[in-house]
This record gives C-alpha cells, structure tokens and sequence, in this order.
C-alpha cells in the first residue's frame, strides 16, 4: 500500500501506518502520563489539605501514643490515634491470618492440581469473588457473620475485631489467590517436568521446585493482599463495630483509620481542626499504602530478576 | 526380584511392540530392541522419528504428558515399567538429560542434593560428599566448588549441562536416558561429557539419542536407527558406519542425504 502511495518503494514518504504508529504512541503515553498525573494531583490534595496540620499543628507524640480520639471535645479536642492504628492494624493481621493459607493453598490447587474445566471454573468463581462489592460484605458481616459470632462464642455483641478480620480475609482472598496462581504459572514446566523426571512426588514438586522459584511472586501476593485489607473501608466500617476502643480480645469491637475517615469528614466544616486531622489520618493510609506497593514492586522485580 | 537376576545378565532393558501415539499421530510403530547392561545405546534419526518420545516412554513420562499413549511392553531388569507400582521409585532409577538444560532455580548444591533428599537423605555430610562425588564425575567441581551456593541457572549453558548430569549422578541411576545432550553445548564441553560417559559405562546403561551420527560412531557400542516412527534397524555401530547395513534407508541417512 505504501508502495503504491509513494510511487517508489524506497522513497522517504510518510505513509499511513508510519501516522498510525505515531498517533498510537501519543495516546498511550497521554494514557501513561494521565496516571502519573492524578496520581500526583491526589498526593498534593491531600498533602495541601493536612500536611502542614500534622507537621505544625498536630502534636505527634498524642497522635502515635493516645488512644483518645475526640475531635470535637470542648475546649480542647484530643486527636490521639492510637486505637484506631491498633483497630487497623488489628483486623489487617488477622484478615492475613485467614486469607494467606487459604489463598496460597487455593492457588497451588488450581495451579498445580486442578485441570481442564475444574481449573476453568474455579478461575471464574476466583475471580466473582473479588467482583462482590465492598459494601456487600460488610452486610454479610453485619448480618449473617455477626449472629453467627453471637451464637458460636457467646457474647453480646457480634461486631468485633474477629468480625471484620474473617470478612476482610475473605475479601483479601481473590485477588491474592489470583496473583499467587499467577507467580505459580511463571514457573516453567521445564521445572516440573526435570524434577518429576527424577522420581519427585507431585507434592515434592510443588514443596522443592515450584513454591522455592515462585517465593518473590508469592510474597508479592501477600503483600498486595495486605495493602488491598488495609485501605478497605465500607465492609470494615460495618463488620468491625466502629468504636473506639483498645481491643482486649477479637471479640472486642474496634474502630479502623479509614473507616473514621468515612464516617467523619462529611460533618465537619471544610478547612477546621477536626478535618484536617482526617487528612493527617489519610496522610498516614497514603504513607503506609505506597510502603507495602513498594515492597511488593521490588518483590516482584526480584522475581524477574532471578530469572 | 531375585528371578529377574537371569535376565539381568542378558538384557537391561527389554522393549516389545512398543507402539507410541499422540492423539491420532503415531510417533513409534511397534519397535523392539533389546539393551544389554553396561553398552551405550546410541538412537539416530531425523527429527520428529520419535526418539524423544521412546526415552519418554520408559521412565513413563507419557503419564504427565497430555495425550500421550503407550502400548507395548518395556521391560526393566525382567520387569514391565508399566507394572510398577511406585512410578516414583522407578523414576529415581533411571536418570535423564534433556535436550536443553534444566538448572533449577535452587543453589548448585541443592540442584545435586535434591534427588538424595527425595529419597530421605538428610544429614550434611552424607549430603556433601555426594554432591562433590557427582560434581566431580560431571567435570564441574573444580569450576564451582567455591560457588556452591549460588544459583545454578546462573551457570553457563555448557556448565548447566554438566550440573544436569551430576544431578542425575546424584540418582545412582542404572540406567541413564541423554537427549540431545549437546544441542546448547560448545564443542570443548561436549567432548568432555563424552569422555564422562566413556566412563560411566562401566556403571551404568545408557541410552544417548543424539542428532549428530558422529556422536553415535564415538560413543555407542550398538547404534539404532530410527525414521517416521519405524526402527529401521539396530546393530552393532561398527556395522552401521562400515556400510554393513541391511537397509537403503539407513545409507542414505548417515551419508546426509536426508533429514
Ligand atoms: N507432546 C506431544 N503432543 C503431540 N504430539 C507430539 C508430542 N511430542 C511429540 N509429538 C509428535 O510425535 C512425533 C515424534 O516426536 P519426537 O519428539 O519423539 O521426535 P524426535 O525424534 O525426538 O524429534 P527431534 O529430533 O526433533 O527431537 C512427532 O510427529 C511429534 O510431532
Ligand atoms: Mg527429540
């Protein structure tokens, strides 16, 4: 085609697919850049809005140390963070302690024991799972998961750290299971195939070869995992009691940063102490969240690495 | 095990009717050859004549490949494969080399110590000194004893070939499968695998599929030549290459007229 355009094969024409190529490259960096650029405008929001509140204004020590939190307390409101750091922190810990195993197993089993249809099914129920909106598992936690709690232990409230740990586990779940089986897959079968030559069980496979060259994958897995139950709001918010309290026990109710955030900010004036002593709370999220991505970058470029 | 003595000394390896397909595809078409203990068994012939396939059929290998049929028996020391019970000890009888090698993405140590801890070898020493036995008959201790606990799919393509054959060392196989060995391998390492499997010999059967017909005048002692799934014939490799051949097919081959 651009041979007959250009009338000689080895003329300097700019033909059509040489316009394509450049208009495709300028979408897609427009694409890339956009990312980078929201990203950027979202950081300095919220840096602009509570930046200079927790530098200047708020006093670190009662923010990391007290778990008092009364923002509207009059004369002088305490912003101690502490319990809802310990709320989050709390529900993350044992949302990993249920999800780890059980995505990690999920994915050895679908990546290296189910085939064919199973395989396919179990993908496709793997991945409805992490479609099913936030919102609704915290109703899920609300209402079947909490009288359960009730029933099974015996207390009066069913709202509790356990609550929103088991929900936030099995919300973690998916995209972790989906991730590992991923790092699973990247495994060649060349592997396999050499360490089951020599007489290897299926399970020695999967215990000497698979899991020790998949490692950075899987970590990278948990870690995305980890940042994906530490940003959740909604179901947090309605599984976990929302109230402040340094927890004794799972059963113990608790409040987490982001759902404080949710909860409060609609009612406070635009600009005031109390809101932007969120922002600093959204500060620390921000902080932490960008950590745990991080980690799980070098991860999974350690992963290629290795290659 | 003990009335399968008697035919240890006759054959090592007892192939009968051995038909192999994929699907509708017929890679192997009922082909029997013996293989006598301690003789290097070389299998010559044009890609996709089902050599790799045969190997693949005797460690039953057909077993995790999709689609892959075996019919026909294949005995070990007097017994069928296929009769075996624990496919895995059986397994760890028979060592392989793949065509492009496999280091595994375990230290050098542990590429060699893995198939001693597969079989319950635990303690360090026992561990060590296999792993610098193996090393050493596959020509590589000297080149990396001072590295044992680096990656050994870091090694070059030559060295990772060597490591694949200490790793099957490491089996205390009887019998040892080679594919190929020397397709991703410089001419310097290749001659000293084949002055490693000169020795082996002594110890152990070994079956070399090899697509270099020089190769097979070197190193085996009975050479076979395989085409389109047919064993054309199998002899003596002095007969092969001194034109004693009983069939056209095979002239044409080793004379490069074909393939
Ligand atoms: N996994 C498989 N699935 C389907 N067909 C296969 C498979 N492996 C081999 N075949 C077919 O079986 C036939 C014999 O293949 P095989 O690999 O045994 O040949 P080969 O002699 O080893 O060839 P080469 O010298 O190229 O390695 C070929 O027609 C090939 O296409
Ligand atoms: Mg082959």
């Amino acid at each position: 085609m651009a041979r007959k355009e250009g009338g000689s094969a080895g003329g300097d024409h700019l033909g059509r697919e040489w316009w394509w190529d450049k208009i495709a490259q300028a979408v897609l960096f427009g694409g890339g850049i956009s990312a980078i650029v929201f990203v950027i405008a979202i950081f300095v929001f919220v840096a602009q809005q509570g930046l200079g509140f927790a530098l200047f204004d708020l006093d670190l020590a009662t923010f990391f140390t007290s778990p008092q939190w009364r923002p509207t307390s009059e004369p002088e409101p305490i912003f101690g963070a502490l319990a809802l750091i310990v709320g989050t922190a709390s529900i993350t810990g044992l949302a990993m302690l249920v999800s780890v195993p059980f995505s990690i197993g999920a994915a050895i089993f679908i990546g290296e024991f189910a085939s064919g249809r199973t395989r396919e099914i179990l993908k496709v129920l793997v991945e409805l799972l992490a479609a099913i909106p936030s919102v609704v598992w915290g109703f899920i936690g609300l209402m079947v998961m909490s009288p359960l709690l009730m029933d099974v232990f015996d207390v009066p409230v069913g709202v509790s750290v356990l609550n929103a740990g088991l929900i936030l586990g099995l919300m973690a779940a998916p995209i972790m299971t989906t991730i590992a089986e991923d790092a699973l897959k990247a495994v060649p079968d060349g592997f396999r195939e050499a360490a089951e030559a020599m007489g290897a069980t299926r399970w020695q496979v999967i215990r000497q070869v698979v899991l020790p060259s998949a490692k950075n994958g899987l970590v990278a897995a948990v870690l995305l995992g980890v940042g994906r139950g530490f940003g959740e709001t909604m179901a947090v918010l309605m599984a976990s009691g929302h109230s402040i309290n340094m927890p004794s026990s799972p059963l113990d109710p608790v409040r987490a940063l982001t759902a404080t955030i949710a909860a409060e900010l609609g009612e406070t004036a635009r600009g005031s102490e109390h809101y932007r002593a969120l922002f600093s709370i959204g500060i620390l999220l921000f902080a932490v969240t960008f950590v745990i991505n991080l980690l799980a970058d070098v991860f999974v470029r350690g992963r290629r690495a290795s290659r | 095990m003990v009335e399968v003595e008697r035919d240890t000394a006759v054959s090592k390896l007892e192939v009968e009717g051995l038909t192999i397909r994929y699907g509708e595809t017929v890679a192997l078409k009922d082909v029997s050859l013996d293989v006598r203990p301690n003789e290097i068994l070389g299998i010559i012939g044009p890609a996709n004549s089902g050599k790799t396939s045969f190997l693949r059929a005797i460690n039953r290998m057909d077993e995790m490949t999709d689609g892959m049929h075996v019919s026909g028996r294949i005995a070990l020391d007097g017994t069928d494969v296929r009769r075996w019970r624990n496919v895995y000890a059986l397994r760890r009888r028979i060592g392989v080399v793949f065509p492009l090698p496999v280091g595994l993405p375990l230290s050098i140590f542990d590429n060699v110590a893995l198939s001693p801890r597969l079989r319950g070898v635990h303690d360090r020493a026992s561990l060590e000194e296999i792993v610098e036995r193996c090393l050493t008959r596959a020509a590589l201790w000297d080149e990396v004893k001072d590295r044992l606990h680096s990656l050994g799919s870091l090694l070059s393509g030559g060295q990772q070939q060597r490591l694949t054959i200490a790793r099957a060392l490491s089996q205390e196989p009887d019998l040892l499968l080679l594919d190929e060995f020397s397709i991703a391998v410089d001419p310097v390492t290749t001659m000293r695998i084949e002055d490693i499997l000169k020795e082996l010999r002594e110890e152990m059967t070994i079956i070399l599929v090899t697509n270099l017909v020089q190769q097979a005048r070197r190193l085996a002692d009975r050479t076979a030549f395989f085409l389109k799934g047919d064993l054309v014939e199998v002899g003596p490799t002095e007969d092969l290459f001194m034109r004693r051949v009983r069939d056209r097919r095979t002239t044409d081959y080793l004379e490069g007229r074909f393939g």
